[in-house]
């Protein structure tokens, strides 16, 4: 019994934190004590999170590198602020305007994310990458070319704001359903099948699981939030425009994800509530002249940042100030990581099939020489 | 004579012009231990890849309990009853040794669990879980892997992955088991071991089980009948020690 308590508490430590910070920022936006800027920043986390943790399904849990993650945010953005401008003349800007909002802009996405998904079953790793990528192309020129009457062509879509002291509170709480969601499919029989595909696709067929299926759910489900995230960006703006959902923002969200580590949801979430902070704050620090060093600053911390995790001369002092060696010597608990306490085994720090920095990088093989003395001398 | 559990009919493939097995005819009783044995290249595997739904055979049929399922694919195969092990081992390996074998109750009937179920966490989610973990500790038992299901599989020793691979193609609940190389890589007490987890497995189970091995001490101590392949084709039928002993399969095996 104790130790099923304990198992509980690891699991669910998440939506606790979480919904702890809601509550603490909701009481202090109603008692006044967060100025609009806090507020922005609250919404722009909480979109960055559930596209982070719905990314990390794909890539981490299925190991299947999706670059179009930022399309199905810019379908659930533009047709659930398409429907919120056609809705609010009738239901007013109310919560019955932004659930049926964010419903249809999520399942857009999801559909959409079953076209993809298509694709997905005939093609593996770089290529699958490459095709998702297009797809985010193709579906932002879509909206920057359509008429300014339906989408608001290459000026954007103009959507009603929705009440800034209240939205980031609904956003925080749609992450949780996200996360709630998310872990209890990864926590299950399904989890363990979709783990299995990453781990071995031809063994996972051989065993009987249904590669198919999983592999469209997953990645409708991960469109599906994702489309949820972009309907909710377009309530925080007071306009939707296509250059925002460029390749430059899949990547983005895809740092994220890899950063928190793949395989790990709460690390994703991490990772996205640092990334977003970091960018936001460097955009309003620095204005002007210094505007420039904004992109300049941002990439020099995520270079230090993914060095300081993988550089083997840093191996022994990150294993040395590791948070869960500290956290353990505080606690005096005895850390193996071959063996886990229970049958609900560890989720964090599992590799995948995906190298990522082999797909963004390019790898430089030894040219073969021609001559090869061993063998000549040998005949 | 008891059933027939699975059957072939000429089954044959080409790869191009190679024709890499040809007209393999071979029946395959409840309860047998078959072996199907044969030199380097003989379409040991190929028979296994095609009889798994790996390859679609270009010529014959076969059947399993007098159901025709050749052409099918992997997934249906495996839920009809055939379920198989690799010779290079294939296991999940970011998983511990008991998620190994709950991937492999995933499809059982008794198990079933939607993922709307799993969502929502309703009572049939827990009920599966509970149930299946039961199921996965006994069939682990079997192998003899119980003390070790809450490692990591990638961490075992080689002899322990092939009784995974064994324990997670069982828990499919295969009318047949089809076991690559079981053998393989394995010294004289581990093959042993191994021998006695099959007879075991075919006991309990009331387990129909195909092998391909090339310890002929193995093959000849453990199947009741073998076929011997040579390029392609079948060059012994029939009873293992009179198969083994065919002049032709000696010639095939030590050359001359």
């Amino acid at each position: 019994m104790r130790q099923i308590s304990k198992i509980k508490w690891r699991h669910y430590i998440n939506y606790v934190v979480i919904a702890v910070l809601t509550a603490v920022f909701a009481s202090m936006s109603f008692s006044g004590m967060l100025d609009s800027s806090t507020l922005y920043m609250l919404e722009k986390m909480a979109i960055a999170v559930m596209l982070a943790v719905s990314l990390s399904v794909v890539v981490g849990f299925l190991g299947e590198l999706s670059l179009g993650h930022a399309g199905f945010m810019c379908v659930g953005a533009y047709l659930g602020g398409k429907l919120s401008c056609l809705l609010v003349p009738v239901l007013g800007m109310g919560p019955g305007t932004l659930f049926l909002s964010i419903l249809t802009g999520g399942v857009a996405a999801a559909v959409c994310g079953i076209v993809i998904g298509l694709p997905a079953l005939r093609l593996k790793g770089d290529y699958l990458a490459i095709v998702t990528l297009a797809f985010g192309e193709i579906v932002r020129s879509l909206f920057m070319n359509s008429s300014s009457e339906s989408f608001g062509g290459s000026l954007g879509l103009n959507t009603p704001r929705y009440d800034k002291s209240t939205l980031f509170v609904i956003a925080l709480l749609l992450v949780l359903v996200c996360l709630a969601v998310l872990q209890n499919i990864i926590r299950s029989k399904h989890g363990r099948a979709i783990t299995s595909i990453r781990d071995n696709e031809i063994a996972a067929r051989a065993t009987g699981i249904n590669v198919t299926k999983y592999k469209l759910a997953v990645f409708a489900i991960s469109a599906f939030f994702a489309g949820i995230a972009g309907v909710l960006y377009s309530f925080s703006n007071y306009t939707v425009q296509s250059t925002k959902f460029s390749y430059n923002y899949s990547i983005e969200i895809l740092v994220m994800v890899v950063l928190g580590g793949m395989g790990s949801i709460n690390g994703s979430i991490i990772a996205a509530t640092l990334i977003t902070y970091l960018d936001i704050t460097l955009q309003t620090k620095l204005t002007g002249n210094l505007a420039v060093l904004q992109d300049l600053l941002y990439s020099l911390i995520l270079i230090v940042l993914v060095i300081y995790n993988n550089a083997p001369a840093l191996k022994g002092f990150r294993e040395k100030y590791n948070i869960k060696r500290v956290l353990n010597g505080v606690f005096k608990r005895r850390h193996d990581p071959a063996r886990h306490t229970d049958d609900e085994a560890k989720w964090d720090r599992v590799p995948t099939k995906i190298k990522v920095d082999e797909v963004l990088s390019v790898e430089i093989k030894p040219t073969q020489s021609t001559v090869e003395p061993d063998r000549k001398e040998k005949e | 004579m008891s059933e027939i559990i699975l059957k072939t009919e000429n089954l044959g493939i080409s790869f191009g012009g190679l024709k890499a097995v040809q007209d393999v005819n071979i029946e395959i009783r409840k309860k047998q231990l078959y072996g199907l044995v044969g030199p380097n290249g003989a379409g040991k595997t190929t028979v296994f890849n095609i009889l798994t739904g790996v390859y679609k055979p270009t010529t014959g049929k076969f059947y399993l309990c007098g159901e025709d399922i050749t052409g099918k694919n992997q997934e249906t195969i495996n839920h009809k009853g055939i379920a198989r092990t690799f010779q290079n081992i294939r296991l999940f390996n970011n998983m511990t040794v008991i998620r190994n074998v709950l991937v492999g109750l995933h499809n059982q009937p008794e198990f079933k669990c939607s993922i709307f179920e799993s969502v929502f966490r309703l009572p049939r989610h827990f009920f599966c879980e509970k149930r299946m973990r039961a199921r996965a500790k006994e069939i682990l038992k079997i192998v003899g892997l119980e003390e070790e299901r809450n490692l990591l599989s990638c961490n075992l020793p080689y002899g322990k992955q092939r009784k995974l691979e064994i324990a997670r193609a069982l828990a499919t609940n295969p009318k047949i088991l089809l076991l690559d190389e079981p053998a393989a890589g394995m010294n004289p007490n581990e093959t042993e071991d191994l021998m006695n987890i099959i007879t075991r497995i075919r006991d309990g189970f009331d387990m129909t089980v195909l092998l391909i091995e090339h310890d002929m001490k193995f093959v000849s101590g453990l199947c009741d009948e073998v076929t011997v392949l040579n390029f392609g084709t079948v060059l012994a039928n029939g009873d293992t020690k009179t198969a083994l002993n065919d002049p032709e399969v000696i010639k095939a095996y030590i050359g001359g």
